[in-house]
Order: C-alpha cells, then sequence, then structure tokens
C-alpha cells in the first residue's frame, strides 16, 4: 500500500476538506468532482488493471441509485403507492428516519451493487475484448430500458428522492463530504488491492490470460471479484449521487451510458489507464475542463467530448500518466538499464 | 402481454403483416451488417460508427427529400457521399488504429460515433424523420395486410445492392485484392499489394453500404440523430450471430432480427422494441459463449 507522502496527499487532503467552506457556491460541483474521481478508479480496477474494458460499468451506478431510493421509501411508505403519485406525496420525514433509511440505503447498494456484478460475472465473463465491451454497453442500455417500463419503481417518470430534513445548506455539506470520504475510501481501498497477490493477479490476467489460467491463477474468481469491487463503489456513488439530484429517472440520471459511462473511461484513458494515479488525475483534469468550457460550446461540448476521446485513444494512448512514466522513469522508481538505455 | 399473443393466433393474418414488415425492415439491417462483416474481417475494426454511418445516409436522402429531388435519387447520392466520408475517416483516424489492440478501435469509433450523433443532431435537429417517397399503399387480404410500395422496392434495391457487392468481391481486381489482404495480409503485401490502399477501400465501402442501407431505411422507416447506436448494436447482433464471411448467414439473421423485433415489439409493446435488440445481442453473446466451451472441450 502507499506510503502517506505529505508532498502528494496533504494538499488533495486540504482542499478537500476545505472546499465547501472557500468556495460555498461550489459546493455541488465539487462533491461531483470526486463522484468522477471514485468513477475513474472503480473502472481502472477493470479497464486498466485487468485490460477488460468495461463501457457498461455505469450499470451499477444506475442500480445503486435505484436500490438506494426504494430502501430510503420503503423504510416509511409502500413504494407503488408512492411512485405512482408522481411526487404528489411529500412524506415529512423525521431527522431519525431520514438518515436510518440513508444509511440502509447507502449499505444496499454497494452490497446490492456488487452482489449483482457477482451474478452477472458468471455469464459475461466468458466474453473476450471487444465482446466483452458489446455485451457490457448492452447491458447498460437494457437497463435503462427495462426500467423505464418498470412502474413500481416509477417507470420513465421516475422517483422523486425523500425530501432532506433540514436546511439546503445542512444538505450539501453532507452528501459533499459523504462523496469525498467515498472517493477517498475507493482511492485507499484501490492502493491497497494493488499491493497485494490480488493485484499481481489481475495484472497477470491483463498481460496474458490464457498464460494465466495455466499458471493455476483462477481467473473467472479474480474477475468476478474485481467486478464486484467496482460495483461495490459505484453503488455507493450512485446512491450518493441520486440523493443529490433529489429526482432520478431511468434514462438521464440512472442510466446515462453516453455521458458518465464514457465519461469514467475517457478520464481513466486522459490520465493514463493502468496506474492508481492516471485516474485520479485525468478525473480532475476532465472534470475542470469540462465545468469551465460546458456552458460556452452550445451543444458542441458533445463534439468535443468525441474528438477528445479519439485524440486521446488514436494518439495519446498511453495517458499523461504513462507518458510522465516513459519521460522521467526513475520519479516512479523505475530503473533504467544504463547499458540498454545506451544502446 | 398475453392479449397480444391471444390476437395473432386469433388473426394469424396479422403474423403476415409482423413477417413482411420485419423482412422489409431486415433486409436494411443486413445490408448494414455485411458492411460491418466486411471491416470487421479484412481489417479487423470493430466499427461502432456503423450505425451513424447509417443515419448520416439516411438524412442525406432525407435532407435532398426537402429539397423537392425524390429520395430515391439520395439513394446513389448517399452511396457517394458516405464512399468519400468513409475514405477520409480512414486517412483521418483508421488508418492509425488498425495495428493497436483491439479495444483501441472499438473506443476511437465510438468516440466518433458520439461526434456524428451529436452533428447531426446540431444540424437537423432532434425530431424523428421520415423521407417522403410518395409511393401509393397497398392492401391485401381485405384491407387486414397493408404495404406500402416503397418497402418492396426498398427490399428489391437491397437485394440489387448485395448482389452488386458480391459480384464486386468476387470478380474486379479490387474485389480480389481486398479477399487477399483479409487471408494474409502479410502476404499479400508481399505479393505487392497495397493494402493501405485496399484498407482505405474496404472502409470506404463499409460507409457506402450504410449509406445506403440509411437512404432506404429513411423511406421506409424513420431516422433519428441518436438511433444510431441500436443500428450499431443490431449490425453487431446479426454479425456475431453469423460470423464473418458468412454471407448467407449475415442475410438470414438480417431478415430474423427484422421479424423478431417486430415480434418483439407487438407482442411487448412499443417500449421493449429497444430492449428486444439490445436482449437479442446478450443472448447471441451468451449462446456463442456456450458454443465456444463446448468447442474447448472437443478440443481437450
Amino acid at each position: 500500500m502507499e506510503k502517506f507522502n505529505p508532498k502528494l496527499h496533504l494538499p488533495i487532503l486540504v482542499f478537500g476538506l476545505a472546499a465547501p467552506f472557500v468556495v460555498p457556491g461550489l459546493t455541488i460541483q465539487v462533491a461531483v468532482l470526486w463522484v468522477m474521481v471514485l468513477f475513474a478508479l472503480t473502472w481502472d480496477v477493470m479497464g486498466g488493471q485487468m485490460g477488460y474494458n468495461s463501457l457498461g460499468n455505469i450499470f451499477f451506478f444506475g442500480a445503486g441509485m435505484y436500490i438506494c431510493a426504494i430502501v430510503q421509501v420503503a423504510f416509511i411508505t409502500d413504494v407503488g403507492a408512492y411512485t405512482a403519485s408522481n411526487g404528489g406525496v411529500k412524506i415529512p420525514f423525521t431527522h431519525q428516519e431520514y438518515f436510518m433509511g440513508l444509511i440502509c440505503g447507502i449499505i444496499a447498494a454497494a452490497v446490492g451493487s456488487a452482489l449483482i456484478a457477482a451474478a452477472l460475472g458468471w455469464t459475461v465473463f466468458g466474453l473476450r475484448g471487444p465482446y466483452f465491451a458489446i455485451g457490457t454497453l448492452g447491458i447498460a442500455l437494457a437497463a435503462g430500458e427495462l426500467m423505464g417500463t418498470w412502474e413500481w419503481v416509477g417507470g420513465g417518470g421516475g422517483i422523486s428522492m425523500p425530501v432532506y430534513p433540514g436546511s439546503a445548506d445542512g444538505k450539501a455539506y453532507l452528501f459533499y463530504f459523504l462523496c469525498f470520504a467515498a472517493a477517498v475510501a475507493t482511492y485507499l481501498f484501490c492502493s491497497w488491492l494493488y499491493s497485494t497477490r490480488f493485484g499481481l493477479a489481475i495484472n497477470a490476467i491483463r498481460d496474458d490470460e490464457q498464460k494465466a489460467e495455466a499458471m493455476g491463477v483462477h481467473t473467472l474468481r479474480y474477475k468476478t471479484i474485481a467486478w464486484a469491487v467496482s460495483a461495490f463503489f459505484l453503488g455507493i456513488s450512485g446512491a450518493l449521487f441520486g440523493n443529490i439530484t433529489g429526482f432520478i429517472e431511468p434514462l438521464e440520471v440512472a442510466f446515462p451510458t453516453v455521458t458518465f459511462g464514457i465519461f469514467m473511461v475517457a478520464m481513466s484513458l486522459l490520465g493514463g489507464k493502468g496506474t492508481l494515479w492516471g485516474p485520479v488525475l485525468g478525473a480532475f483534469l476532465f472534470h475542470f475542463l469540462k465545468e469551465f468550457t460546458w456552458t460556452y460550446f452550445l451543444g458542441w461540448q458533445w463534439v468535443a467530448l468525441g474528438v477528445l476521446i479519439i485524440v486521446n485513444v488514436v494518439f495519446f494512448q498511453q495517458g499523461i500518466m504513462g507518458w510522465l512514466m516513459e519521460k522521467f522513469p526513475e520519479k516512479f522508481g523505475i530503473v533504467v538499464e544504463k547499458k540498454e538505455a545506451a544502446e | 402481454m398475453w392479449d397480444n399473443i391471444a390476437i395473432l393466433t386469433a388473426a394469424p393474418v396479422f403474423n403476415i403483416q409482423l413477417l413482411l414488415d420485419g423482412l422489409f425492415i431486415g433486409a436494411t439491417f443486413a445490408l448494414a451488417a455485411y458492411g460491418l462483416a466486411l471491416v470487421w474481417g479484412v481489417m479487423n475494426v470493430k466499427n461502432l460508427a456503423q450505425g451513424d454511418f447509417v443515419m448520416m445516409g439516411g438524412y442525406i436522402a432525407w435532407w435532398l427529400g426537402t429539397q423537392g429531388i425524390h429520395p430515391l435519387w439520395g439513394l446513389p447520392a448517399s452511396i457517394v457521399i458516405m464512399f468519400a466520408f468513409g475514405w477520409a475517416i480512414y486517412v483521418l483516424m483508421i488508418r492509425r488504429v488498425i495495428d493497436k489492440d483491439m479495444f483501441t478501435s472499438l473506443l476511437a469509433t465510438f468516440g466518433l460515433a458520439i461526434v456524428l450523433a451529436q452533428a447531426l443532431n446540431l444540424m437537423f435537429g432532434p425530431e424523428v424523420q421520415t423521407a417522403e417517397s410518395d409511393f401509393p399503399i397497398r392492401s391485401y387480404f381485405d384491407n387486414s395486410v397493408t404495404i406500402a410500395d416503397i418497402k418492396v422496392v426498398a427490399f428489391g434495391l437491397c437485394g440489387l445492392l448485395a448482389l452488386a457487392v458480391v459480384l464486386f468481391m468476387k470478380n474486379s481486381r479490387m474485389g480480389q485484392a481486398i479477399r487477399a489482404t483479409a487471408q494474409d495480409a502479410r502476404a499479400a503485401r508481399v505479393m505487392g499489394i497495397d493494402t493501405d490502399r485496399v484498407y482505405a477501400f474496404t472502409y470506404a465501402l463499409n460507409a457506402a453500404i450504410c449509406g445506403a442501407a440509411g437512404a432506404l431505411i429513411s423511406m421506409i422507416w424513420v431516422i433519428q440523430p441518436f438511433y444510431g447506436i441500436s443500428h450499431s448494436i443490431r449490425s453487431f447482433v446479426i454479425v456475431t450471430a453469423a460470423g464473418f464471411g458468412n454471407l448467407p448467414g449475415v442475410i438470414m439473421a438480417g431478415l430474423g432480427l427484422g421479424v423478431m423485433e417486430q415480434y418483439g415489439g407487438f407482442v411487448l409493446g412499443a417500449e421493449y422494441q429497444q430492449a428486444t435488440v439490445v436482449a437479442l445481442l446478450l443472448g447471441v453473446l451468451v449462446w456463442r459463449q456456450i458454443e465456444m466451451r463446448r468447442h474447448r472441450q472437443v478440443v481437450q
């Protein structure tokens, strides 16, 4: 596991803790930044470290969001009746009811998403390479379509989330710090995970799955666990994000395959996949660029996003961290044989 | 759902309607899928922008229709324009993707798909459009089956185009070069074939085929900037089910997909039509996996 490095970690920690008080107007934007960091890190567990490029990881974000919403509502009232009223029923939650529901909802979202991932893993992990990417993309698209037809959870009309029983500022702070904590937890967990035998095993799968299997690595088990880890944290992020927006709906909020679902891939690639810091760096860069430029492009931002992906993939595949590692290998503890380099 | 099945059994004529609609639309799916099989088999590029090429072709025909030119003339126009467009895309990006790993081509073309869908959206707006061909709509079987003549015409044109492509691949010099490159690119290069040109031609041909399919779809069905992704998924379903280099398989799978989609949409409700396509994709992928597992056991 990575040691605490004051030069590297302290500024981020200070930024994370101080941001909502220094720039109160941007609390939600910075909270979304932490969600983005979480997205990139969880995508990289699969895409970067294991070489399984999923285009449908957003599925677990939506699954977590829906599970959390259902648990929160079911804590107080009947879900079917609540969704049928289309937000007409406003239940005044007491503090205790709300927080119990929220805590249970987040836990259920995390565990539920991980279980769904484990169950799906048995079917999708026979797919390799492009088939895996297309198959997972299909799962995410299908989930959005099917949730839209399921009336019990509100269908295409969606669910309005329970109203926070306090001030708007209080809500913003609470969910900001929850998002920050989730991102930090994801980072720490990944950092620990990559330092264990597990990290070596999934790297072996990336490098050559057949050989890894021949060497006795139980590949299917490792792949499924890695996916469940991704899904666990994505479920948490979905639960938090649903509460931040206050209203969830299948196509745009819960399963936004072509926005968030692609952002997570783009961020990891931009920062450099297969590294611990690459996704974090990519998420920061991408989110800042997006927030600064999104409003000035008037619809052309999507074209810009597509072009960014193309340029990134075609011309700059190693990403920022990969480029830095190539340029300054000694900074990363990679020893370059002088003889070889000289030749 | 059961009510709809009851309708089908009570009035078998409805089956004919669904079947014919499925076959007419399935023919265009098969055409686009054949293009994908071509680039996949020859260049090993998984083109996720396939559906967006289809939509581009559709918008070319539709736009010509709004300018007072009959959309059937849009068919040759979109073939020519899309051929040039495909060649340009090859030179700009696909050339650099071919020798990279498999995911690169997938993600790069996905980026291309986003660009194209959004560009179409900004140029033509997000409304669902149909190119008016002004052909009469005829009824058969005591007015219980209605078929627009344009669908029959489009079906025939699909067949002609497919035949033209097959003959081209069999007999022309370029077609032979494409097949040789698909078999062994290195050997083809040794024999003096300019493989870069072959790749460019293959990708451009694929774009032209998609353009033709799109022009036909704009007349017999609907086009919308963001429908591209479902057309891409359809092509993937068909190619994955049939395998490349298997033209009869692609045609059968394309027609079958069209029919299954019509039935899925009718029996489960129109909101499930999109989900049917995706479910079929997952079904085909799982089925292939079972096949592969059996194959592995036989090898062992």
